[in-house]
């Protein structure tokens, strides 16, 4: 009896013991690797996803907590680099080793879910979770603030 | 002490380390054997070689090679936008592939040989290399054209792949290629001047940003081969303990199970997914022999550097005059010890390797900082020899000198070949910070005499660290290693000094972490000269300009970081501190800006002034010192790794904090126009950063904080 879910808009039925963090389901059983393992224990935020819309640490969340729930990854922004979080961090040119970057992004994207014009103090405060060694935060930052200005100006409610 | 061989599989003298060579500029063979070489990863149709650098297919899809590993700095950018630049492409149409070892083609002249990325040497050593492997293509595909159409090379033009000539006649590169992949590769071949420049100096989009910002960036962890099952590793708490027995009977009955061996570094659980093979690896009963560093504490390593400063043997490093003899006679001595903690290097992306064993031969694929050493390292492991183990670089999710080291992939194909299948090792980053290559402690004692008008009038220095290179590469313990003495000699102008380094090994396996020796010689010295100058009653900047009359490349820089600063100009609540080096060709003052909340820094701004003169990208180059600054921050501020009982302590990210975003400084670059040979900027900004800060730390509140981390502890004790 497997547990049954969906990942980015496909339903998949996962053989996964009940235990097993959802990243390693989304990594090693349903194979997008997008999604990235940093420290295991919810402190760096690589392995950030949305469920249901909110970011959760996937490494800590158990496969059994998301039976019948909505799972998105940063596979679901655009493959083409489309989302305008991924134009500007292209614009920017944020990743150095580009490790952390997934999470990053996703973090960025439940940001702007909820707040199209965020400050430095909301960014600051959605953003600390996620780790970059390479130390990418001050591109980072310039690029959410891009990405929500190009959200707006898209016409997207606000 | 190392619990591996010291030698890993290093082919180059001790001699060609300590080497600094010139920048090789021919070395290319045509129809070069490039074993490990993923045709497939190049373009469909017949691929061309026509040198080492550039491969150019029918189709006309053009490959260009990166000699250097990709771990965030850029290179997979930089080192195509040399080759381009004379082969006439535009970067953002050619594919990228990161060279398979071979240290003849690839191998870093300015390390002595090895296929090795560190030392922020990347642009340095390619820097004439790559542009003259681009233009040599060029020549020779101009050459195919000026023959097949047999009209005048002179009348002939190389750009944007096409070659084109008088009548309205042009190929495209792919067309000329199998032709001029025939010719011989010109010896001399003419170079643009930097005023003819379109591609170098020019502000260039990565051209790994958009696979890495949709998921597809493939990572070491990210490898998937068919067939391929997965590892994970339990080694001695003690590193360089063994195993002395161990009971699997549990782990083997546990989901997913399929093997458990032992390899030299410890035993290994193997199974269908890496949860499952983690998960029976925590039901392991290992009996270990700790070995000789059971007994280990970082304060008795640090007691131990302390023993060794007066009773181990010194190395002079170019004495000037008769420094001890005037502090002796001097009338006002200023004298200080700097101490600087282990490191770990952390970089995001745990510690892993894929590796496949079948028939005699192993295939690794993975993040590595060398090449040739995974090669050679695996090959005197495995019994094989090195020409049958092929090396694929994925990307790397951070090295900052730990990927220097192999160790991981050695495991991975000991396992590989204890089970018969491809195997992907991954380690926790538990397993990845309690056995890492630590950076060294350091212990630095300093002395000044100063004269009547407050300047120095002589200076000694003894540093204690442990060899890096001596564990690496073998340095003879006599042999004053490189890579301890960098920045040691400051740029101030002082009539006698006197440097010494001491090699003192403290017991624990060390490693090159990010700016190496500079940021351990950094720390000291803009300390110290901060100290003589408040014992001389002065303004710390303008003492240091006073001691700078004849070298403008410092006083320059210097000057525009006070300038861009406001350095003069109190803000209220903050204080500044400055610092100034050269390292890697590169000449860097920083001024950070710092409040003090409860007893410890906060640092709101980093002023930066950097002359490294040409630069390849200069877009990358600000990135690279944002990124070198949080990365020293993270250091200065919180690292610091402890041992008791041989064993780390710290275990994550808890223990051992980094800079997050909103611990994240504002930083102010300015890069200043030179037409000098270019200097590495990977990794200077992460040593000055320290020392500013811990000269903020004094101008806040006049304590002078001379040990690392800037801890409360730390600081209230100063």
């Amino acid at each position: 009896m497997g547990t049954r879910f969906t990942v980015n808009g496909r339903a998949f039925d996962v053989k996964a013991e009940a235990d097993t963090p959802l990243l390693w389901v989304i990594r090693d059983e349903i194979g997008l690797t997008g999604t990235k393992f940093g420290c295991g224990v919810a402190l760096c935020g690589a392995c950030t996803v949305h469920l249901d819309g909110q970011p959760v640490r996937s490494c800590q969340t158990p496969v059994s907590a998301v039976a019948g729930r909505k799972v998105t990854t940063i596979e679901s922004l655009s493959r083409n680099n489309t989302h305008p979080l991924q134009k500007a961090w292209i614009a920017h040119d944020v990743p150095q080793c580009g490790y952390c970057q997934s999470g990053q992004l996703m973090s960025a994207a439940a940001l702007l879910e909820k707040n199209k014009n965020p400050s430095d103090a909301d960014i600051d405060a959605a953003m600390s979770g996620n780790i970059c060694r390479c130390g990418t935060y001050a591109r980072i930052k310039a690029a959410i603030k891009t990405a929500a200005a190009d959200m707006r100006g898209a016409g997207r409610p606000a | 002490m190392s619990a591996r061989p010291n030698t890993r599989g290093l082919r180059l003298s001790r001699r060609g380390f300590l080497q600094t060579s010139a920048v090789a500029g021919g070395g290319l063979a045509v129809g070069a054997n490039l074993a490990g070489l993923s045709v497939e990863a190049l373009a469909a149709g017949t691929i061309h070689t026509p040198n080492a650098w550039v491969h150019i297919a029918d189709d006309n899809t053009i490959t260009l090679i990166s000699a250097r590993s990709e771990m965030g700095q850029g290179v997979y950018t930089s080192m195509p936008m040399l080759i381009a630049e004379e082969l006439n492409v535009d970067v953002r149409t050619v594919k990228v592939l990161i060279a398979p070892p071979n240290t003849k083609l690839y191998g870093n002249a300015l390390l002595g040989g090895p296929q090795l990325t560190g030392g922020s040497t990347s642009v340095r050593d390619g820097w004439e290399k790559l542009r003259t492997g681009g233009a040599q293509v060029r020549e020779m595909l101009l050459t195919a054209a000026a023959d097949q159409w047999k009209v005048d090379r002179g009348s002939l033009k190389a750009d944007n792949g096409w070659v084109t000539g008088p009548g309205g006649k042009k190929a495209t590169y792919g067309q000329l290629a199998a032709a001029a992949s025939k010719l011989p590769v010109p010896e001399k071949v003419a170079l643009k001047e930097p005023g003819e420049f379109r591609i170098v100096g020019k502000r260039t989009k990565r051209l790994d940003t958009p696979a890495k910002v949709n998921g597809t960036a493939e990572f070491g962890i990210d490898v998937k081969l068919p067939g391929m099952v997965y590892a994970s590793l339990e080694q001695c708490p003690v590193i360089g303990g063994t195993v002395k027995g161990f009971d699997a009977a549990k782990a083997k009955s546990m989901p997913g199970v399929l093997d458990v061996v032992q390899i030299p570094d410890g035993v290994a659980v193997i199974a269908d997914t890496y949860w499952h093979a983690k998960k029976a690896r925590e039901a392991l009963v290992v009996q270990w022999d700790e070995g000789a560093g059971a007994a280990l504490t970082d304060k008795s390593m640090l007691a131990g550097m302390r023993a060794g400063s007066s009773g181990d043997k010194s190395i002079p490093l170019s004495p000037v005059g008769d420094a001890e003899g005037v502090i002796k006679g001097a009338k006002k001595v200023v004298r200080a010890e700097y101490v600087m903690p282990l490191l770990s290097h952390s970089p995001m992306e745990p510690m892993n390797f894929t590796a496949s064993y079948h028939d005699g031969k192993v295939d690794l694929i993975g993040p590595t900082q060398w090449q040739d050493g995974a090669q050679g390292t695996v090959a005197k492991a495995l019994g094989v020899k090195p020409e049958d183990v092929s090396v694929r670089t994925t990307f790397l999710g951070g090295g900052f000198g730990r990927r220097i080291d192999v160790d991981f992939i050695v495991q991975a194909a000991q396992i590989s070949k204890a089970v018969g299948k491809p195997v992907k090792l991954l380690w926790t980053r538990e397993d990845d910070m309690t056995h890492d290559f630590y950076r060294p402690q350091s212990l630095h004692q300093l002395a000044a005499a100063l004269g009547d008008d407050g300047k120095p009038t002589a200076l000694t220095f003894r540093m204690v660290s442990q060899s890096v290179t001596g564990r690496v590469f073998g340095l003879p313990l006599e042999v004053q290693d490189p890579l301890m003495t960098e920045a040691a000699m400051a740029a101030y102008e002082i009539p006698a000094t006197r440097h010494e380094m001491v090699k003192h090994d403290a017991g624990l396996r060390v490693g090159y972490w990010r700016s190496v020796s500079h940021a351990l010689n950094a720390f000291a010295n803009e300390s110290f000269i901060d100290e003589c100058a408040a014992a001389a009653g002065q303004d710390p900047y303008a003492y240091r300009m006073s001691l700078l009359t004849g070298k403008p490349r410092f006083a320059n820089v210097l000057k525009m970081a006070a300038e861009k600063s406001g350095w003069g100009t109190p803000v209220a609540g903050r204080s500044r501190g400055i610092a100034l080096m050269e390292g890697y060709d590169t000449y860097m003052a920083q001024v950070a800006e710092v409040s003090m909340q409860n007893g410890v820094p906060v640092v709101h701004k980093v002023t930066v002034v950097a002359d490294l003169g040409r630069m390849v990208n200069p877009d990358t180059v600000e990135a690279q010192i944002q990124s070198s600054i949080v990365f020293g921050l993270s250091a200065a501020l919180y690292g610091e790794i402890t041992l008791d009982k041989g064993r780390v302590q710290q275990t994550n990210f808890n223990t051992y904090p980094v800079v997050r975003m909103n611990e994240a400084p504002a930083i102010d670059i300015t890069l200043v126009p030179s037409t000098e040979k270019p200097g590495g900027i990977g990794e200077p900004a992460t040593a000055l950063i320290g020392p500013a800060v811990a000269n903020a730390i004094f101008a806040a509140n006049g304590k002078r904080v001379r040990q690392m981390p800037f801890s409360a502890d730390n600081i209230a004790r100063a």
